[in-house]
Formats: C-alpha cells, sequence, structure tokens
C-alpha cells in the first residue's frame, strides 16, 4: 500500500464514488440485459410452441 | 459488404454477441493494469501530492462524457438520414453511459479541488460546461423515456439532439467568456496532456483504453438490451391484437 | 393568434415575475448594498422563469381544439406558424416582461443606467426564450405529462441567453463597456431566429404524423 500521505481520504473518496457508480451502471445494464432476453425468449417460444 | 450490413438488426445482433464479452473483459484487463500501475507504482507529483492518482479516472472517464455525446449525435444524425433503427438505439444506449461518466467527472474533479483549490466547488469554465453537458444528457433521456411510440421517440430526441449539440458548444464558448469577464481569465484547471510527464502518462493511457473499451462494451450491450425490448414490445403489441 | 390573446394567462407572467422579485430579498436579507449587486441576475432569472409559465400554452391549446391539425395541412409553411406562434409568445409574455423589469429593478436597489441596460438586454435576448420554448413546446405536445420535460429541456437552451443578457445588465450597471455581449446576445437570438422554426417545425411534422 502507498502512502498516501495526507490525501489519503480525497484518493480513497474519488476512487470509491468512481468504483461505486460504475458498478452501478455495470450492474444495471447487465440485469436489464438478462430480463429483456429471458422475457424475450418466453415470448417467442408461446409464439412457437 | 458495407458497415450498414449491421443496420440490419438479425445481423447486428449476430455480429455484436461475441463482442461484448471480449470488449468487456479487455476493459477489465485495461482498467485493472492501468489502476494498479497508476495507484501502487508511481510516485506522488511534487505539487499536487497523492491526488494526482485521482486524475487516472478522472481523465478518461471526462474523455468517454464527451465522446458519449458525440456517438449520440452521429448515430442521432444516421438514424434521420437513413432511418436505420439499431442507430437510433445506439444513440439511446449511450446516453446513460455518458451521464454517468459525467458525473463521474464531477466528482472526482470535486475531490480533487478540495484540497488543491479549497473549496468543492468552482465556477471554472470547465467544471460548469460538465455541469451543462449533465443535464442535457438529463433532458435527451427524459424525452426518451416520456415518448410511446418508438419511431416517434427517435425522431424527437434525434432533433433534441442536433439542437442540444449546437447549444452545448455555444454554451462552452459563452461560459469561457463569462467565467474570464469576473476573473481575468485565472483558469485554475490542468490540462493533463500538457503538464504530466512520462511516469503519470502512461498508466494513464492503459485506464483511457480501459475506460474506452468498457464504454463500448456497456454500449453494444445497452443497444442489445434495446433491440430485445423493441421486439419484444412489437410481440406483445401483435399478439394482444391477435386476441382483440 | 387570436387564439393567444383570448387564451389568457396574459398577466399572470407579469405577476409571477413581481412575486419572484418580492421573495428574493426575503431569501438573501434586506441590505441594499447585497441586493443592487445580485439585482441584474435576479431580474434576468426571474423573467426567464416567468417566460418558461407560459411556454406549454403555445401549442397545447391548438392541439387540443384540433386546430393545429389543420394549421398543420394550410398553405402556409409550418415554419411560418411556429415564427407567428413565437412572435405571439414574446408579445404577450417577452414584451411585458421588458417593460416590466426596469420598474422591478427599483425594489431591488438597481443602479441608474442598470435600468436601461437591463432593458436593452431584455429586449434582445427575450424573443430568443421564446423561440427556444417554441422548440421546446413543439417537442413536448403530444405529451401527457409534457409541462415538467418542457422546463428539463428548454431551460439548458436558455443558458447561453442568460449569461450574456445578465452580463451586459451586469457591466451596464458598473458602467462597463457592453458593446460585445451585446452583439454575442443579438447573435444568439440571430441564430434562433435562423434555426429553430426548422427544427420546431420538424418536431411538430412527427407529433402529428
Amino acid at each position: 500500500m502507498p502512502d498516501l500521505g495526507k490525501y489519503a481520504l480525497e484518493v480513497a473518496l474519488a476512487y470509491g464514488a468512481t468504483g461505486v457508480l460504475l458498478a452501478a451502471l455495470v450492474m444495471m445494464s447487465i440485469r436489464r440485459a438478462a430480463r429483456m432476453r429471458r422475457e424475450l425468449d418466453r415470448v417467442e417460444a408461446r409464439r412457437h410452441g | 459488404m458495407s458497415i450498414w450490413t449491421y443496420a440490419n438488426p438479425v445481423r447486428f445482433m449476430a455480429f455484436t454477441k461475441p463482442l461484448v464479452p471480449v470488449f468487456g473483459a479487455l476493459s477489465a484487463l485495461c482498467l485493472a493494469v492501468g489502476l494498479i500501475w497508476g495507484f501502487f507504482f508511481t510516485p506522488d507529483d511534487y505539487r499536487m501530492g497523492a491526488t494526482v492518482k485521482i486524475f487516472y479516472i478522472h481523465v478518461p472517464s471526462a474523455l468517454v462524457a464527451i465522446n458519449a455525446w458525440f456517438v449520440m449525435l452521429i448515430a442521432s444524425l444516421i438514424w434521420v438520414i437513413r432511418r436505420h433503427h439499431v442507430s437510433a438505439l445506439v444513440a439511446r444506449a449511450a446516453a446513460p453511459i455518458g451521464a454517468t461518466m459525467t458525473v463521474i467527472a464531477l466528482i472526482t474533479g470535486a475531490v480533487w479541488g478540495q484540497p488543491m483549490w479549497g473549496t468543492w466547488w468552482e465556477w471554472d469554465p470547465r467544471l460548469t460546461s460538465f455541469l451543462i453537458l449533465f443535464l442535457f444528457y438529463i433532458g435527451y433521456m427524459a424525452l426518451w423515456e416520456a415518448i410511446e411510440n418508438p419511431d416517434s421517440a427517435a425522431d424527437l430526441t434525434s432533433i433534441l439532439c442536433l439542437v442540444g449539440s449546437v447549444f452545448a458548444i455555444l454554451s462552452r464558448y459563452a461560459v469561457n467568456f463569462w467565467n474570464q469577464g469576473l476573473h481575468q481569465g485565472a483558469s485554475m484547471s490542468l490540462d493533463a496532456e500538457e503538464n504530466v510527464s512520462d511516469v503519470f502518462w502512461y498508466p494513464a493511457v492503459v485506464t483511457m483504453a480501459g475506460f474506452v473499451l468498457l464504454f463500448a462494451a456497456l454500449l453494444l450491450l445497452r443497444t442489445r438490451t434495446e433491440i430485445r425490448a423493441r421486439r419484444l414490445n412489437a410481440l406483445l403489441l401483435r399478439e394482444r391484437m391477435q386476441d382483440a | 393568434m387570436l387564439a393567444v390573446r383570448a387564451g389568457g394567462g396574459f398577466g399572470l407572467g407579469l405577476a409571477f415575475f413581481l412575486i419572484v422579485v418580492v421573495l428574493v430579498p426575503f431569501g438573501v436579507g434586506p441590505e441594499t448594498g447585497r441586493l443592487a449587486l445580485i439585482a441584474p441576475g435576479v431580474l434576468w432569472i426571474g423573467a426567464l422563469l416567468a417566460c418558461l409559465l407560459s411556454l406549454d400554452r403555445i401549442f397545447a391549446l391548438d392541439r387540443e381544439d384540433g386546430a393545429l391539425d389543420l394549421l398543420v395541412t394550410a398553405p402556409l409553411p409550418l415554419e411560418a406558424l411556429v415564427l407567428g406562434k413565437s412572435l405571439a409568445h414574446w408579445l404577450t409574455t417577452g414584451l411585458p416582461l421588458c417593460l416590466a423589469a426596469p420598474a422591478l429593478g427599483i425594489l431591488l436597489n438597481l443602479g441608474w443606467p442598470g435600468h436601461l441596460w437591463l432593458f436593452v438586454s431584455l429586449l434582445i435576448g427575450t424573443p430568443a426564450l421564446s423561440l427556444i420554448g417554441a422548440f421546446g413546446a413543439a417537442l413536448t405536445v403530444g405529451l401527457r405529462r409534457g409541462g415538467m420535460l418542457l422546463s428539463i429541456l428548454v431551460l439548458p437552451l436558455y443558458v447561453p441567453t442568460l449569461l450574456f443578457g445578465a452580463e451586459i445588465a451586469r457591466r451596464g450597471t458598473e458602467g462597463m463597456a457592453v458593446g460585445t455581449v451585446l452583439a454575442l446576445l443579438g447573435a444568439v437570438t440571430l441564430g434562433c431566429l435562423a434555426v429553430l422554426p426548422f427544427a420546431a417545425a420538424a418536431a411538430l411534422r412527427v407529433n402529428l404524423r
């Protein structure tokens, strides 16, 4: 762990906030993608079945 | 075989299917390498101390935030001119990513500004224009959400994107003028490309590549989701019509 | 155009403007020096918000009674209709605000040459507000909850006009040269005049398809 000196809080805050926001964006994208794929598969199956 | 082949949703889906995990994995690799390199193996800057490490996320996110708008603009133009549905959906998919990147750039900028400028927020031209950019993203996404008919939504958001781009550029220069009028050109922002030395520059390039790849992966993933959502709605509508 | 005049809401924008200006001293305190300092900006923002209030009426009334569908098929090009509607909105909202602003400036202890420059900047700037507003109204005319959305879409577009307009009023009050900013504000308004009727007409065509 490098010594962040007196700016440790700021650096941690910046990395933390970025991590949270990016994780939220990625998670939301993936979950919505999965839900759409599931529902579309269901409707397509009903249509052909 | 031209690029317009992929304007067909089926071909687009087939072509992009393997690309999403590839871009995602490459992005994760670049981000891991770049951030670990930048965080653990670079010295502190003699003026800024450890806060220089914030730039490994601040600069790439700002880069993606602006270029996401350009992607929206070009995709909107393609929709207006050539009426390819995939293009309109690419524009829609880009907006939330761009908005998130804008927020990241603003937050990291504010956190950096606190120890450096002694204030969380400074009405510096760059910061201000990013805030305005965020407002444009919000308006654009809100308009997409509000309109039910997909083609009307694509048309109207495209018009908004074109007009909004002109006003965003106008605001960028207007803000420049306004701030210099008040502060006599006392710009405090730091131009990373010009000032930093190679030690900081190389890991920054790697993280930039990581952010751009992340944008590409998310853009494709979200566009694929939008295409599926569009098809799902069309199928449900058809079922309802048959039942009635 | 008659419909706009009969539509009412004429005095409401002015009343709103008055109330906003009266509320400001309660928010920031009664010291005259401080009020004089912020007066140009407050008056510009007040005028802008008052302008925003009546935007959704530009096309909504004609849309409801079906007049808009008739106007689209009329021989008059849609761009001209947008221009006419913007002009009507400016005459009923922008112009009264221009005339009232210097008077309200007294309440905020605005310095003398400031009244003149406030009036001039509003006179040049408010047509742009009406044109941008007509564009926003054209985008949202088909929507049920259009009012909120309209504000979100239109306010960021107001940034350049507000910025230059308030800058003119501020510089005028402090006795600085205003020529350059005046030219820039004029350029923004003329640019809006040249481009936005086409964009608004395109949006109207989409909404009436």
